[in-house]
Formats: C-alpha cells, structure tokens, sequence
C-alpha cells in the first residue's frame, strides 16, 4: 500500500515539527526498520504522536501501541475503526486506517477485505477492525456477528472499556451488572455481555478474552489472529482498556485495574478452532510466529 | 415570526451571505470582484512582499510527497517562498490541539487565528488545504485578524479569502512565481 502519503516532501522537513518527522522515520512500517520489528522494538519505535488525543494515562493508548508492533505486515493492513475512544487516535498513527459509520465497522472491513483480495490476489493483504465497546457490543452487533457468520477473513479487535466514555459515561452491553456511571445513575441492570463466547459460538476460528496488561500477550494474540484471520476465518480478541476517568481513577493506576481485572471478569478466555490450531503449528514450525 | 435561514447560525461573517462567490473558471477573486488571474496574481504577489510577515502556510496536499504533482508543488512553494521572502508554517494536521498549540511553529484549522496573531503575519497563502479546512479556517481568519488572506486552491477556490486562485496545478505555480519575481523587481526588493 501507498505509504507514501506518509513521507514528507523533503523541501518541508525543515519546518515540520519534530514528532511528525519522527512518526515518519520510526512508525509502525517495518521497512524502515533494521530488523522485523515487534513488541520488543517499541522503545525505538513511534507508533503514535506523544501528543494524542487520549486522556493522560489511557491504556487504549498502550493498547493500540502494542497491536500496532505487532501487525505482521504493517504495510499490507489497513484497520478499520469506529466511532468513539479509539477513533481519536487514528489520525495519530501513521498506518492505513478507514473511519466507518458508528456499528459498520464490520461490514465496512468485510468490502475492504474483498476487494483487496480482487485486487491484489498475489499480495495478502490484512483488515483488522479495531473498534471500541459500544461499536462491537452494542450498535454494531449485528454487522459483527454477521461478519463471522459468514466467515470474513478479517480480524475484529474490541478495545472493551465497558462504557461509552468519551459521551459522558453511558452504561453499553459491555458494561458489569450494578455498574454505575454519570449517564447511568442507577445502575447495570443485566449481566456484561460475554462477547467472546458469542464470537466463538458465531464461527470465529480464534477468540480470546485478556486484558492489556501484559504487552507480550497482547502481541501475540494480535499476531496469531490476524494470520488465522489471513488463512482460515474470522477471528476476535476482546481487550480491557479500563476509561480510568469513568471509573474513578488517576493516570497511574490503568495498569493495576487490568492487572485486578485479569483474575476477574477478563480472567484468559482462549478459543482456537482445530484448523487454526494445525495452521499456527505450522507457522510456528515456519517461524512465522 | 422568524424567519431567518441558517446563514443567521453561523458564529461568523461568511462571504457568500455578502454575495461574494467563487470566481468562474479562468478567472480568480480579488476582494469581491472577479478579475483576470494575471491581474489577481499581481496583487498577490504585491501584497506578499509588501506586508509585514508574510506566511506561506501549505497543507497535508503538498506536505507529504504521495505523488507526482505533490512532489513537484513542494518544490515550486520552497522557490515561491524564496522569491516571496515569506516564511512557511505548515498545516500539517486537521484535529483540533489541546491543551494549546504552539503557534509559533504550525497553524491548525481549528483556530487558526492564534498563529496569525502571535506571528503577527499581515499576508498569507494558504495552498495544499484540504477545501472544507481552508473554509472553516478562512472565515474565522477573515474575522478575527486583519490578515490579507490568499488562497491558492486546485478546485474551484474560497470566496472567504481576500484573493483566489482557483485551477492551480504545478504550472499555474509557476507562473505565479515568474510573475512574482517581476513584481519583486518593480518594487525593487
């Protein structure tokens, strides 16, 4: 794909402010690196402008970090978002993304997907729909389960904040029973929406169920899912990315929420279907992984 | 009973509710009036080089090098800055910046006035916009500085501009340029 629309013309990189040419020099697109890049790389990697438009301390910031050094082929993905917390990022990141309406995000990815296949069919070619809670959970529901339905390859990553954070504080379908929040005073009435067992149920080949405490995990599951995606069906990894302000706590303390949440509700969930099972043993054996 | 339309929403003054419209094609919007494009060349070019800091002030269109014609405006702006004695400030990026920017080194759409004003830049060129962003950007610098604002746009142009240029590909740019460096020499700068 283009990159090119990310490399500044030389006559303006006297004037363009350093962090911009830094994205360009060391962003997410592996040729610009010595060796393939991973999550090891991050500390000499710039995924995203250090002046984002994330809350201070947001682990959805962490999160997007980690799945971006993870992307096998930077350069041959393009992520389809959302709207809400995580669509405020994407214009921060120098990689290939498309905004869909709030909910499409799915049925926008499974177009992209096909005709990119028609397209280039020698080259493959990966979409990863990353897309928050309420997007995934709630208003898109449909278009996502639709989507594994019919088997899209394409790999749908949830961002589960459990709330619609950046309207204020609504409670969505990913939100724990008695939650309470500014917009939903009286508390969740009905049971967290488990996401990944209708994702498993739905058809997709590979689910998982995490937080993104451990940026090791993340990455792995992020690579194994989108070559499972690639190859077999649809796949799908809910990620808890706590909105620290909607729950109460200060920048410091996103960390500790998800590392509490990993042995509570976002406890390992872990789904792979018997072909995606043979298909990642023999990546691993290729050293694809 | 009201009866105003939607024109009476808008926190600004916009040129269109004043009657001021685009210019047709081959010709280009001094104020509000429609001249030649050589006479509105001219006058930017005058303007340029006569006002206090004059700004160029390019766009993601010709920042990033994503194609031919990207490639080769980039080095006719460099030169035009150079016949111009104008600085650059580039808009690089569309989303609003909080807690602030720093006006002293990019302009960004959202509020674009806060570069005018701290840079006190008299005449501007805005070129390699995005048309909807130099719209919005326009109108609020149109109102809240007394820059002389130009743009040079590869569409049909923005009526909120002091002067337009619409049509402007690599060679309208370089005819610009040839036209400038006579001007200069007239002014004898």
């Amino acid at each position: 794909m283009a990159i090119d629309i990310y490399k500044i013309n030389p006559e303006f990189r006297d004037i363009m402010p350093k962090e911009i040419i830094d994205l360009e020099e060391n962003a997410t697109w592996a040729q610009n690196q010595k060796k393939p890049r991973g999550i090891k790389e991050m500390p000499d990697t710039k995924e995203i402008l250090e002046e984002h438009s994330l809350c201070a301390g947001c682990p959805e910031a962490a999160a997007l970090r980690y799945v971006l050094a993870a992307l096998p082929k930077p350069e041959e993905t393009i992520i389809v978002n959302s709207t809400g917390c995580t669509s405020l990022m994407f214009p921060h990141i120098a990689l290939h993304t498309v905004h869909s309406l709030f909910g499409n995000q799915n049925a926008v990815a499974t177009g992209i997907k096909r005709v990119l296949d028609w397209r280039f069919p020698d080259i493959e070619k990966d979409v990863v729909v990353l897309a928050g809670d309420g997007a995934t959970v709630d208003i898109g529901l449909d278009y996502t389960l639709q989507s594994f339905f019919r088997q899209e390859n394409i790999t749908t990553i949830c961002f589960d904040n459990e709330v619609y954070a950046n309207t204020g504080g609504q409670e969505s379908g990913a939100t724990p029973k008695g939650q309470v929040f500014k917009m939903a005073p009286t508390g969740k009435k009905f049971e967290k929406v488990k996401m990944w067992e209708l994702a498993t149920t739905a058809g997709c080949h590979y689910t998982m169920n995490m937080t993104a405490s451990a940026p090791k995990a993340v990455a792995k599951a992020v690579r194994e899912a989108i070559l499972v995606a690639r190859e077999i069906g649809p796949t799908f990894l809910n990620i808890y990315t706590p909105c620290i302000l909607e729950i109460g706590l200060s920048a410091n303390e996103g960390l500790g929420e998800m590392k509490d949440q990993d042995k509570d509700r976002f406890a390992s969930y872990k789904f792979v279907s018997p072909e995606a099972e043979e298909f990642l043993k023999k990546c691993k054996a290729e050293g694809k992984l | 009973m009201a009866n105003q339309g939607p024109a009476y929403y808008s926190p600004y003054p916009a040129a269109i509710y004043e009657g001021v419209i685009t210019p047709p094609e081959g010709k280009a919007l001094l104020l509000e009036e429609v001249v030649d494009e050589e006479i509105a060349m001219r006058e930017i070019a005058k303007q340029m080089l006569t006002k206090e800091n004059a700004t160029i002030f390019p766009g993601p269109q010709v920042l990033y090098g994503y194609n031919d014609e990207a490639k080769k405006k980039a080095t006719l702006i460099k030169e035009m800055a150079e016949v111009l004695n104008a600085n650059m400030i580039p808009m690089y990026d569309y989303r609003p910046k909080y807690p602030k920017i720093d006006a002293e080194i990019e302009i960004n759409p959202n509020h674009p006035n806060l570069t005018i004003w701290h840079n006190n830049i008299k005449a501007a060129i805005f070129i390699g916009v995005h048309c909807h962003y130099a719209n919005v950007a326009l109108k609020m610098v149109r109102c809240e500085t007394d820059c002389y604002t130009i743009a040079i746009c590869g569409l049909s142009g923005h009526e909120d501009a002091m002067a337009t240029l619409r049509d402007q590909h690599s060679s309208e740019l370089e005819k610009f340029i040839k036209i400038a460096r006579e001007v200069k020499a007239e002014l004898k700068l």
